[in-house]
């Protein structure tokens, strides 16, 4: 063999020089909030795009590219990656790639790692990559983000959250066909055009538009005649992206389904609240802890802001806070287990199950570390606990059918239904 | 009047209830994927025999029927569901329902709240496994069902999936073992596959109830059932009709049979998304591609009489036999290529005599044998010389092309494919455990769609719209097959799609090639599936070069061992240089008297050499020749132990097991030895000693240890070292220790190799599995708290606030000291490693040994986890150290990764501590399902590749054969030798 002296690679990195004319592409996941956070990074000065590509072809460009082994989201996103390039679409030179970083012990740390790896022996060493994280991993200059523009993606947040969780709660009951949609287009059309006045992201005006949301979901004709409730929850990247689990949400639908999907703020504000077990658990510099119970303090509030407006509307259902979960995991698993989904899913589960959606479908990847503990290794226990729990957890891999995912979930929905009646 | 019928993945079931809910009609059939045709037949047989003109109450159920249901306006059931129907009526005492079906498999807990299980992704003991597994042994499933009750002893096999449990038996059938006891096994696997994979961690007892076609006809799978639970199931009438029956109780509405048949017959337009090319567009573009291939023949001599010199290569696979007779030039003068039946000794020796028979004046020079039956042969029959099959391989395909660049040999079941770079064996890439995507599974699938497979193939290369069904697994691949005959996709274009399948998994999975550059320019494919046309397209079009297909294409390994036997011949003409070559003057093979005579015996025994009691099978062929197959270490052979002096594993086992338990008077603390447990045993063990606790450990793991906590297991797709965790807790709680204490530890310490020090999430958060999933912990405590030894300023003051709230009280100054001793303890271990292994590589040197770095993690040294590895590596005469031992020789330095796990940060130093040492290679040791090597696999790959350095990669499952490792270890030193070889000449010139 030929000797190479040079094994590590420096990374690409996105300049303030880039920023002007580089596209940004971002994987499609949450369409609902994506839509509301576009417009105000744009308004920075970024050009974003989605990739929503899905299908064999496309999941075979990842499959020629990563290693086989690597988890579903990693082979989705880098074949979604690479027919961008190859779509013609953009200029390859002046496109980066916005990957999400969680700085965990799970592999989806490394999978911008991998996607560089890809792209350099797909022929296109010089995209730079941009890791998306909270901990600071991997700075850009490009990337100049005001706190001013991070507090209205919070904003941004906060507001998908409502309307996805209440819009769903509707749409399903909905008299007349298509108001519950028509009424999303309106809000995010007014929230659009607040944000254009740099208004709209102070916790006032959040709290003023959350009722205003609130009460017009609320105003919709609904006829409630039972239906099957179903909550989706599991992986991140799963359970919102359309393409990565086959349209679940759109399935569950059809089969005259309520689905519930749980607000992407917890997931976050648990997350973060890990950084704090850890130093809990295992000790740590003071003035960490006191950063870290700031920053906590700063996002329970937040979180309080969500789900007290969507509490204060008695026909809608909102999503505990993550102290509340927190208490309902103990006894269950330990909160220092905070690796990718870590405690929140049977903590969820439970949560769940006390609010009537006690039909879950559990997405994840085949052969997820994390998944082993959190959801595998968790579901028998949480239906010792409540029996009520009527669960399946569906896995997603380039060689899963549809025909078995859809079989799996149609026996859970056969149970769910005897239930109902 | 009720109509149920079930569409399952292999048969028809319809049955038929009248006002009273008795059955008054029922029937089964296999639709052999046919399934709107059949249905319809199904469906007419009912309206014709009770004269339906009315619409009727009728429901379908069944995976195959999901679709169909909703076109044809038919209310669909779930089949799970349904069977929970029909039990209810008929037997509502019922516990559990154990159903397997033809590639399904279920179980039902009814007993408190319902609970029902279905295979998802990952599949396997299955009706389609058993039938895979008799075809294996050349006998039906009633025969095998037969064949079980006269067993004597059970073998272990995997239970993984199908596909695993196949390499295991493959070796079994080879080695002569009993088919009686080989079929009980296969039905104890079958069970093994169900608990593990079902049942999750479920316990099943009570009334138990067998359902569908295998357990039906198979009374021995039930007994195997019935054993292992400790049960005494039952199979109730219409056990194959329960589904069906089910789907009938819960039919309401009226539906039109007669317009329903109508919908189903319509044609529906296939939309197809897949973008695969067909494989040839007309006949001329075949004629053309057959032309081109037809030009590489081999010369033959056969069926011409001949007298003179020859030489003999025995190719002896998996699952066929390949023998070939050359002259002094190469040219064939007989050639066979067969089944080997399982009994290859049986069929070598009529070929030869057959041979013999025809040739009766030829005069053997010297004979090779290669290829898995290597060692048996060889003993059985005398033959001169053993040789890799990488190296049979090479040496063939170099006689059709000098300056090959690229190999690649899909056989059976194994696929090895290697680079050459200077004439040598530069980088080889074998299928792994699995053997999914070779000859064996175009086979099974041609004759489960009821084609041989040369009409199977043959079809394939017309099909106009080859439909893309994935490279992973068989089973993923099963049910990709079925989705596409569901949606009406054609033979012709399944059968296409499967070649396309199979040289993608070659492509992308085994060689992890990227483009064609990557392989070269001279490229010779060989083995029987290459004979298949549409896989050789397949790869043409995959790669976009044309590459030779030797005429011989499936008998190059005997091939190329003929010429291995007459190159070693002529090099030594004085039998001086090798002590091999000195007999190979006159062949020492039997001579056709001999043959006529010969016979040999089969027993099987247990090794009681150490405590691995590998199941041997001993072959006396008389005249004190005999062969000892299932062996893991060569001490059953020579009958003497293998020297273990330079071997690290060892000596880690030995340390290890030398730690006391002590006499604590505090009580007794279990500690379970596996995964992390395996390093952080000194460091507990010394702490509660300090304590004034006694500590235990559940000991090294074995098959039954596994067993025990086979059923506590909640996923069925985490690694074999995280299940084995389940047996080693079973084992403490059998012992009755007072604590089981194996704490969570998210992150493992800092040994400042990069960014973060995680443990993986398994290892993080397995106590936690364990926690919730053991159900008889009865009085004992069980510790599972989170702990951070990696904080060595705060873990007394944390460790303590842990203990206390199960312990009780500790004095802040027995903590502090038993911390001390903790760590000290720990350093102390990994200081003996370490120094050690510096001992190991000073004497390898001066014994002139290369030095293999066996890297795994460190429960990798457990005897059930690396089926003994190290010690065949050191019987191959390599000194063996692991890769903790040496990672802290080489500074920090950067990788293309995030490198935030200490156990895969030590890969990385190794890789690159080996890459400055002449005579180090390493050998990756990975778990299967191990997510993280996903990861870092290619980026020790390439920090080795990238000093010139070869890579090679082990994977290891429950698998216990060791045969493809074998081979992929000696063919490492094949490679070895040649680029020595390579360097030595380069350096004379």
């Amino acid at each position: 063999m030929e000797k190479n002296k040079t094994h590590y690679r420096e990374r690409v990195k996105f300049t303030l020089k880039m920023k002007k004319d580089y596209t940004l592409l971002i994987p499609e996941m949450a369409p609902l909030h994506f839509r509301l956070i576009e417009p105000i990074l744009s308004r920075q000065g970024f050009k974003i795009a989605l990739m929503g590509a899905e299908g064999p072809e496309v999941l075979q460009k990842g499959l020629k590219y990563v290693h086989n082994d690597i988890c579903y989201p990693a082979l989705l996103i880098t074949g979604q990656m690479l027919t961008a390039m190859e779509s013609g679409g953009y200029d390859p030179d002046k496109v980066a790639m916005v990957i999400t970083q969680s700085g965990g012990g799970c592999r989806d740390s490394n999978y911008i790692n991998l996607m560089r790896k890809a792209f350099e022996k797909a022929g296109y060493p010089n995209v730079p990559f941009i890791s998306a994280n909270i901990w600071g991993l991997e700075f850009n200059s490009g990337i100049n983000l005001t706190p001013r523009t991070l507090l209205m993606a919070l904003a941004g947040m906060i507001y998908g959250d409502m309307i996805m969780i209440v819009s769903n709660q509707v749409r399903p009951y909905e008299v007349n066909s298509g108001d519950t949609e028509a009424m999303i287009d309106r809000w995010i059309e007014r929230l659009t055009a607040s944000f254009q006045k740099g208004r709209g992201f102070m916790p006032k005006a959040i709290e003023r538009n959350l009722q205003a949301i609130g009460a017009d979901f609320a105003a919709i004709p609904v006829k409630k005649v039972p239906k099957v409730r179903v909550a989706l929850i599991g992986e991140l990247f799963l359970k919102y992206s359309p393409p990565g689990n086959n349209h679940l949400e759109e399935f569950l639908a059809e089969q005259d389904c309520e689905v519930f999907m749980p607000s992407m703020l917890g997931f976050g504000v648990y997350k973060t609240n890990g950084a704090l077990e850890d130093l809990r658990l295992y000790g740590g510099k003071p003035l960490k802890k006191l950063v870290m119970k700031i920053v906590m303090q700063f996002l329970f509030k937040v979180e309080d802001l969500l789900i007290r407006n969507i509490e204060s509307f008695d026909c809608f259902t909102a999503p505990e806070r993550v102290n509340t979960l927190k208490k309902r995991a103990e006894g269950v698993i330990g909160i220092g287990n905070s690796m990718g989904e870590g405690w929140y899913l049977a903590a969820e589960m439970l949560e769940l199950a006390d609010h009537g959606y006690e039909n879950i479908v559990c997405v994840q990847p085949f052969g997820c570390l994390p998944c082993h503990v959190s959801i595998k290794g968790m579901m028998n226990k949480v239906r010792r606990i409540d029996p009520r729990v009527n669960a399946v957890d569906i896995e997603y891999d380039p060689g899963a059918t549809k025909v078995n995912q859809e079989n799996r979930i149609k026996l859970m929905l056969a149970v769910a239904k005897e239930n109902l009646n | 009047m009720k109509i149920g019928i079930d569409i399952g993945s292999t048969t028809i079931k319809c049955v038929v209830l009248d006002d009273q809910g008795q059955i008054i009609h029922n029937s089964y059939e296999r639709h052999y994927a046919m399934i709107t045709e059949k249905t319809r037949e199904a469906i007419r047989g009912l309206i014709e025999q009770f004269h339906i003109t009315e619409p009727v109450v009728c429901a379908i159920s069944g995976s195959a029927g999901m679709g169909l249901a909703e076109r044809a306006g038919i209310p669909f059931v779930q089949e799970v569901y349904a069977t929970k129907v029909a039990i209810g009526h008929r037997l509502p005492d019922t516990d559990v329902v154990i159903e397997l079906g033809g590639e399904d498999a279920k179980i039902l807990f009814l007993k408190g709240n319902l609970e029902v299980r279905m295979n998802g992704t990952c599949a396997g003991g299955t009706g389609a496994f058993a039938d895979q597994m008799a075809s294996l042994m050349q006998v039906s499933v009633d025969e095998m069902n037969e064949l079980a009750k006269e067993h004597e002893k059970i073998y272990s096999i995997a239970s993984r999936c199908g596909v695993f449990a196949k390499t295991d038996i493959q070796p079994l059938l080879n080695q002569g073992a009993r088919k009686e006891d080989i079929s009980a096994s296969i039905f104890y696997a079958i069970v093994n596959q169900t608990i593990t994979g079902l049942a999750q961690g479920h316990p099943i007892e009570g009334n138990i109830v067998y359902l569908g076609g295998p357990l039906t006809f198979m009374s021995e799978l039930r007994r195997s059932f019935d054993k292992t639970l400790d049960c005494q199931g039952i199979c109730p009438e219409d056990s194959l009709h329960f589904v069906a029956l089910g789907a009938a109780y819960y039919a309401e509405d009226k539906v039109d049979l007669n317009q329903a048949l109508d919908i189903i017959g319509e044609q529906v337009d296939f939309v197809t998304d897949s973008v695969l090319q067909p494989l040839f567009r007309n006949q001329e573009e075949y004629d053309a591609f057959i032309e081109r291939h037809n030009q590489h023949l081999v010369p033959r001599k056969e069926g011409i009489e001949y007298k003179g010199d020859a030489y003999l290569g025995i190719d002896s696979g998996s699952t066929t036999l390949k023998v070939v007779l050359t002259d002094e030039d190469g040219s064939i003068i007989f050639s066979k290529y067969q089944s080997n039946q399982g009994k290859p000794i049986d069929v070598v020796r009529d070929t030869l005599l057959e041979m013999y028979e025809q040739y009766p004046e030829v005069h053997i020079v010297s004979g090779a044998v290669t290829g898995y039956g290597e060692d048996m042969i060889r003993n059985a029959l005398g033959v001169d010389l053993g040789v890799v099959e990488t190296v049979a391989h090479f040496t063939a395909a170099k006689y059709f092309m000098p300056d090959v660049e690229f190999i690649i040999d899909i056989g059976g079941q194994d696929m090895k494919c290697f680079k050459i770079r200077n004439g040598a064996i530069d980088n080889i890439f074998l299928n792994e455990a699995c053997s999914s995507g070779c000859g064996s599974f175009l086979q099974t699938f041609a004759s489960s769609l009821g084609y041989p497979i040369e009409e199977f193939a043959q079809l394939g290369l017309f099909g106009d719209n080859p439909v893309d069904l994935g490279s992973r697994c068989t089973v993923f691949m099963n049910s990709s097959v079925k989705q596409a005959q569901k949606e009406g996709v054609t033979v012709e274009n399944i059968s296409a799609g499967l070649s396309i399948s199979v040289i993608k998994n070659a492509l992308y999975k085994v060689i992890r090639v990227h483009s064609a550059d990557e392989l070269g320019k001279k490229i010779v494919v060989q083995g029987g599936t290459f004979l298949n046309d549409a896989v050789l397209r397949a790869f043409e079009q995959e790669m976009g070069v044309d590459v030779i297909r030797p005429d011989i294409a499936g008998m190059m390994g005997a091939y190329g061992a003929a010429l291995y036997a007459k190159q070693l011949c002529n090099s030594s003409p004085n039998g001086t240089q090798s002590g091999e070559a000195a007999t190979a003057l006159h062949s020492g093979i039997l001579t056709y008297e001999e043959l006529k005579d010969f016979s040999y015996e089969i027993k099987s025994v247990t090794c009681k050499g150490c405590n691995n009691h590998c199941q041997l099978t001993v072959n006396d062929f008389g005249n004190g020749r005999r062969f000892i197959g299932g062996n893991r270490c060569e001490k059953p052979v020579t009958n003497k132990a293998q020297d273990d002096s330079l071997n690290l594993y060892e000596y880690k086992l030995k340390l290890l097991s030398e730690y006391e338990p002590g006499t604590g008077t505090r009580g007794v603390i279990g500690l379970p030895m596996g995964l992390n447990m395996y390093e952080m045993y000194p460091f507990w063990h010394a702490f509660f000693t300090s304590l004034g606790y006694q500590v235990k450990m559940s000991g090294f793991s074995n098959r039954k240890l596994y067993l025990k906590g086979q059923g506590t297991i909640p996923s069925d797709t985490v690694c074999f070292p995280a299940k084995m965790m389940h047996g080693h807790i079973q084992q403490l709680i059998e012992m009755g220790v007072d604590v089981i204490f194996y704490p969570c530890m998210t992150y493992n310490f800092d040994e400042k190799k990069g960014a973060n020090n995680y443990n993986c999430a398994v290892i993080a958060g397995y106590p936690e599995v364990i926690e919730a999933n053991t159900i008889n912990f009865g009085s004992i405590k069980y510790i599972a708290d989170y702990v951070g030894p990696h904080a060595k300023k705060d873990f007394p003051g944390r460790i303590q606030q842990v203990l206390e709230r199960h312990l009780g009280t500790f004095t802040k100054k027995e903590m502090k000291t038993a911390c001390q001793r903790a760590y000290e303890a720990y350093e102390n271990y990994m200081q003996k490693i370490r120094q050690q292994a510096q001992s190991i590589i000073a004497q390898a040197r001066e014994q002139n040994k290369k030095i293999i770095v066996l890297a795994g993690r460190p429960y990798h040294v457990d005897p059930e986890i690396n089926h003994g590895i190290h010690k065949l590596i050191a019987g191959l005469g390599f000194a063996v150290i692991s890769e903790d031992a040496v990672a802290s020789l080489v500074p920090k330095f950067k990788v293309n990764l995030l490198n935030q796990w200490t156990y895969h940060a030590r890969l990385f130093s190794a890789a690159q501590y080996v890459s400055e040492q002449p005579d180090m290679y390493l050998v990756h040791l990975v778990s299967f399902g191990c997510g993280l090597d996903a990861v870092t696999t290619d980026e020790a790959r390439s920090i080795l590749e990238d000093a010139g350095k070869l890579y090679t990669q082990i994977k290891i499952d429950e698998v216990t054969n060791l045969g493809a490792i074998k081979i992929r270890l000696r063919s490492l030193m094949a490679a070895i030798e040649q680029t020595e070889e390579g360097i030595h000449s380069n350096g004379e010139e």
